[in-house]
């Protein structure tokens, strides 16, 4: 599964595929193995090393304050995210929701690898939400629906159909 | 910029220790575990940290992350690898650990479930020969790793297995400028125990998946399972022309002779150690807290050439001598003479090497303490004041201080004293205490008005402050004394009166107040002045030369306000150039087998039982220095100091000396043989001089008892060496197996004699019989101890050595069982004599898996075989008490023999299966 977004990564990175990976342990955290006998373990790692290779540090946010931002994202990614137990996927949809109600983007104003990852991460939560919880977590799904139309974003993962008009009925502005 | 931050959260020691090392100015508040801080989660976390563009952090990474950014480091891909393996392998099995070894109290669990990630960083740090984690430059996963792992690896009873790379970088980090200061505000100095409060609040942690294939991944990782310190081919290189360089360049040891002045071209360290109260025995507490560690201190720096003036003496005034005086007949001078010579033996004893040992009943001490007060009062620093005082009618007088217990009023301690509590360290006045009573009659006393003066602190509050900055910045004040000190500055100074109703003190010269004298914290600390008076006349040249002395304080930490507020405020407000306080070096709490050392209950080792014991005092130095209460509180334990005797000094450092010079006497008649050096040699001098430079980084920031395991872990890697090396089978060869023999031999007594040098500041007596023994040149020491360390060859091809012996001895468990009984006090009557003789049986030093609890039985049911040991043990008992009386012994040291004597004869009758007699009275408690 990492080892799929990490290619549609590279791929939306333009990047020329040099790299092989392969998987660790039981939770198959991946692990990079470059020609430059350069080895990287661990998702947000790698994923951050891919965009610094493809020489776009924008997508890893413009200021010292952004870029923690971004780091951030991706940790709440491989630590709340993954393995998250059934009984907290409302808690972590409606924190979302919170958050992203002033934000186009997870950092804000622009889009960053943050929210690639976090997108690639919820995708499997999205996808079996129901009409009434796509409406209850409308930020979630507005910011969703955002990313997977970023061009070059929604590589290996089947779209999500969000109902667009009931979403501007309940929109704040 | 806002953090906020909670106390006793593993989390925000990460946050804390980061904004301290890069020097983040922002606002720290502190909460509570329940707020909610950032408004778009709906379960509290902490720590948080306030965006200045208002949006929140709220993970404890990516705010480290973010302040190492704003000091122009971005994170690299490694420093992001261990980052990421942190949060996501470390820290579930961490707060799985954490919650069985705060909650649960299986200490010994958690540290098996931390075995797995704390091998793999081991590995990595072995495998990667930096520093620190990324490279010999801090990162910020350092600091988060180290948060992380805090709580365990400063805990001197964890142990997860030998991790000597993971206590290296360990050390490393958290000798970087912060970082034990943030540990000290998350744990307070109390260990795992702070993290109690937070870790309830926590859901309980699932546990941590069997991962199996998590094994693999460590095994792939490690390439080499030694764990030593690959050293680098530069490093060899450098450390073996070091070596070959000799003691060519020899400097001369700083002179001695009296009287030591400051010198213009030297560093002046003048060293203090708290001056002991003169009508008690001190015990080891005492001399841990503060004659032995700046003893260390002392000779580290006397051989670093340094010009060093260490004084120290006996605080005679005060209350509590004039009563002990009533009690005994006898003037309160007498008492004080009678003490300060048994204190002088004790410390002599324990090799304290003073340059002036003193005492503050002097005439010096009146002609400064007044000219201070003089000067203070012509400058309008004294405030006049009437003061409500506690008076016992029935004792007729005024109940100063500690001669009045009752309730503290800010932590309801019980037993709190007249000036300050016990339990919560802060100050009183007496009129507060709660039920306050008379200690010597038990009698409610009465509150009385009477005019006394005051210090004006507040007045000289901000240049105290401006001082401080100064000094906490520069100097090396342990983290305690500035935590102590920040938080009097913080909660703003009161005036604090400086006199007291009292007879035997230093008169007050004011015609106003002459029925009175000095409080004894006004009078004491100058004491320092008046014993140095009492060295040399020239006394000014240390005490009035601020530019240049560097004054460094020892004590133990419920000592810090006095030295650090009250008397400097003296100092400055004097307006006399005097030199002011450099650094403080404060300790925690040594206790005694997990109680306190109590003189009145006869609980613990005093200094002058431990001349009884036969053991010698450098071996008394070694076990306390090595169980110094740096950090946090620790324990005196017999069993230990015996494992520890056993275990590091005979098998480890006795063994590998013995060793080195055995194989010089036996195999080449006494002389260092020719060396040829080989890659392997030369890894060894490298690792022995990385060893020895840590030593001296850290024994230059006082950190004694962490340099004191630099010196073992030389003469572990110098066994090893020997083992692998095999020059016994060696000598027996060909022509080259008997060069490598020699040279194997050669490196290993050079190896000896710098750990003689080593050693000199700890065991002073063990070093001069290794020089001794091994006839090291007498500059050897100065040379391998100058600027950042140098191992080089001190004892040459050809060079004779003398003759060679064992130089310590086993400690056996019989042995330290008797003394361990002999030294426990009374214990308390309640206890159930059945559980008294089962925690006996564990404590012993070998707990034979079985025979522990098979002994509790058998003593409940009447052991004839137990018994009839027990019955030679109350026989030869008995006759030691009798012998005692008849010698006329002091009356301490024979109720000490009789309280163990009637402690076996209940045993006997318990393991006799008689219902034992109900507790005598206590009537030797006066």
């Amino acid at each position: 599964m990492a080892l799929r977004e990490l290619s549609s990564l590279e791929k939306s990175l333009g990047l020329k595929k040099a790299n092989k990976y392969s998987t660790q342990g039981d939770r198959k955290v991946p692990v990079l193995q470059n020609n430059n006998g350069l080895s990287l373990t661990g998702l947000a790692t790698i994923a951050t090393h891919l965009v610094r290779e493809a020489k776009q540090p924008e997508l890893l946010g413009v200021s010292a304050e952004q870029r923690a931002v971004v780091q951030q994202w991706l940790e709440y990614r491989v630590t709340k995210l993954d393995n998250c137990p059934k009984e907290e996927v409302k808690t972590v949809l409606k924190d979302l929701n919170q958050y992203l109600e002033d934000k186009v983007y997870l950092a804000g104003n622009n889009f960053t690898l943050a929210d690639t990852l976090m997108y690639y991460g919820i995708h499997r939560i999205v996808v079996d939400l129901a009409v009434q919880e796509k409406e209850k977590y409308v930020n979630v799904s507005r910011w969703f629906d955002h990313v997977q139309h970023y061009p070059g974003v929604r590589h290996h993962l089947p779209p999500v159909v969000i109902l667009r008009n009931r979403f501007y009925a309940s929109a704040h502005h | 910029m806002k953090l906020f931050v909670t106390e006793g959260n593993p989390h925000c020691l990460k946050v804390l220790a980061a904004a301290e090392l890069i020097g983040v100015k922002c606002d720290v508040s502190h909460v509570n575990h329940e707020e909610r801080v950032v408004p778009h989660l709906s379960r509290p976390t902490l720590p948080a940290l306030l965006l200045p563009c208002g949006l929140h952090l709220f993970t404890p990474n990516s705010i480290c992350r973010y302040f190492f950014e704003t000091s122009g480091h971005e994170s690299s891909n490694l420093s992001n690898q261990w980052l990421e393996w942190e949060e996501t392998e470390l820290q579930p099995i961490l707060a799985q650990a954490l919650y069985m070894a705060v909650l649960q109290g299986k200490g010994a669990e958690a540290a098996q479930a931390l075995r797995g990630p704390l091998s793999f960083l081991e590995s990595s740090l072995g495998n990667r020969g930096c520093r620190f984690l990324t490279s010999d430059e801090e990162a910020v996963a350092d600091i988060v790793l180290w948060a992380a792992l805090y709580p365990f690896l400063s805990d001197p009873d964890f142990t997860a297995g030998a991790l000597p790379q993971v206590r290296r970088w360990f050390q490393s980090v958290s000798l970087l400028d912060g970082c034990e200061n943030a540990a000290y505000t998350v744990l307070k100095g109390e260990g795992l125990n702070a993290l109690s409060g937070f870790l309830q609040k926590q859901p309980v942690p699932p546990s941590p998946r069997r991962d199996t294939k998590n094994s693999t991944q460590i095994e792939l990782v490690v390439l080499a399972e030694e764990s030593q310190r690959v050293m680098t081919p530069e490093e060899i290189e450098a450390a073996i022309q070091t070596w070959s360089r000799g003691l060519a360049e020899c400097p001369d040891p700083v002179s001695r002779e009296r009287p030591i002045l400051p010198q213009e071209d030297l560093r002046n360290i003048l060293i203090t150690s708290a001056l002991p109260y003169v009508n008690n025995v001190p015990h080891l507490g005492n001399i841990i807290g503060c004659v032995l560690s700046a003893d260390v201190f002392a000779r580290y720096g006397r051989l670093r050439g340094r010009n060093v003036l260490y004084v120290c003496g006996t605080d005679e005034y005060g209350t509590a001598t004039e009563n002990k005086a009533r009690e005994e007949g006898i003037s309160p001078q007498e008492i004080c003479d009678k003490y300060h010579a048994v204190h002088a033996a004790i410390y002599e004893w324990f090799q304290i090497d003073f340059d002036f040992f003193g005492r503050t009943t002097t005439s010096h001490q009146t002609d400064i303490a007044q000219d201070i007060f003089w000067r203070l009062h012509e400058r309008g620093y004294l405030l006049e004041d009437t003061v409500e005082q506690l008076r016992c009618e029935s004792c007729q007088r005024f109940l100063a201080d500690r001669f009045v217990e009752g309730v503290c009023p800010h932590c309801r301690y019980p037993e709190a004293r007249g000036d300050q509590c016990d339990k919560c360290g802060r100050l009183i006045n007496a009129v507060e205490l709660q039920d306050p009573q008379c200690k010597v009659c038990k009698e409610t006393p009465v509150v009385q008005s009477s005019k006394h003066l005051f210090l004006d602190l507040p007045k000289l509050e901000t240049q105290l402050e401006e001082w401080l900055e100064k000094s906490l910045r520069a100097g090396d004040w342990t983290v305690n004394a500035r935590q102590i000190t920040r938080s009097w500055l913080r909660d703003g100074l009161k005036p604090r009166c400086i006199t007291r109703d009292l007879l035997w003190g230093t008169p007050v010269p004011h015609p106003d107040f002459s029925d009175k004298v000095f409080y004894v914290w006004f009078d004491a600390p100058i004491g320092y002045l008046s014993i140095t008076a009492n060295y040399t006349n020239q006394w000014e040249k240390w005490w009035k030369n601020p530019e240049q002395v560097e004054l460094y304080h020892f004590m133990a930490k419920d000592n810090v306000p006095f030295h650090s507020v009250v008397f400097p405020c003296s100092l400055l407000g004097a307006e006399d150039n005097y030199t002011l306080v450099g650094s403080i070096i404060a300790t925690e709490y040594l206790n005694y087998e997990d109680t306190k050392f109590s003189k009145s209950r006869g609980v613990g080792v005093f200094g002058d039982m431990a001349m009884d014991t036969g053991i010698p005092a450098d071996i008394w130095r070694f076990y306390l220095l090595y169980m110094r209460p740096e950090n946090q509180d620790s324990a005196f334990s017999w069993a230990d100091m015996a494992l520890k005797n056993n275990s590091e000094l005979l098998n480890n450092l006795g063994n590998f000396i013995n060793r080195a010079g055995m194989f010089v006497t036996k195999f080449f008649q006494g002389c260092v043989p020719e060396m040829k050096l080989m890659d392997e040699d030369g890894q060894l001098l490298a690792q022995v001089g990385w060893e020895l430079h840590h030593y001296i980084k850290l024994l230059d920031k006082v950190r004694i008892r962490d340099a004191l395991k630099c010196i073992l872990n030389i003469s572990r890697l110098g066994n090893q060496y020997i083992q692998v090396n095999e020059p016994w089978k060696k000598i027996k060869g060909g022509d080259m197996d008997r060069l490598r023999a020699g040279t194997v031999t050669g490196v290993s007594v050079n190896v000896a004699s710098l750990l003689s040098a080593m050693l000199e500041p700890y065991m002073p007596t063990v070093s001069a019989t290794i020089r001794e023994q091994l006839r090291v040149p007498e500059c050897s020491a100065y040379s391998m101890l100058q600027d950042a360390g140098k191992f080089v060859c001190a004892l040459p091809v050809r060079h004779r050595i003398g003759t060679v012996s064992p130089l310590f001895q086993k400690l056996e468990p019989d042995h330290i069982e008797a003394l361990r009984r002999r030294f426990g006090g009374q214990q308390p009557e309640e206890e159930d004599p059945k559980q008294q003789a089962g925690a006996q049986a564990e404590a012993s030093p070998e707990p034979g898996a079985s025979s522990a609890p098979v002994e509790v039985v058998g003593i409940g049911a009447g052991d004839p075989e137990m018994a009839k040991q027990l019955a030679q043990a109350v026989a030869e008992q008995g006759e030691r008490v009798r012998t005692l009386k008849g010698q006329k012994a002091e009356k301490a040291a024979i109720a000490a023999e009789v309280a163990t004597l009637l402690d076996l004869k209940k045993q006997l009758e318990l393991a006799e299966g008689r219902v034992p007699e109900p507790a005598p009275q206590k009537g030797k408690k006066k």
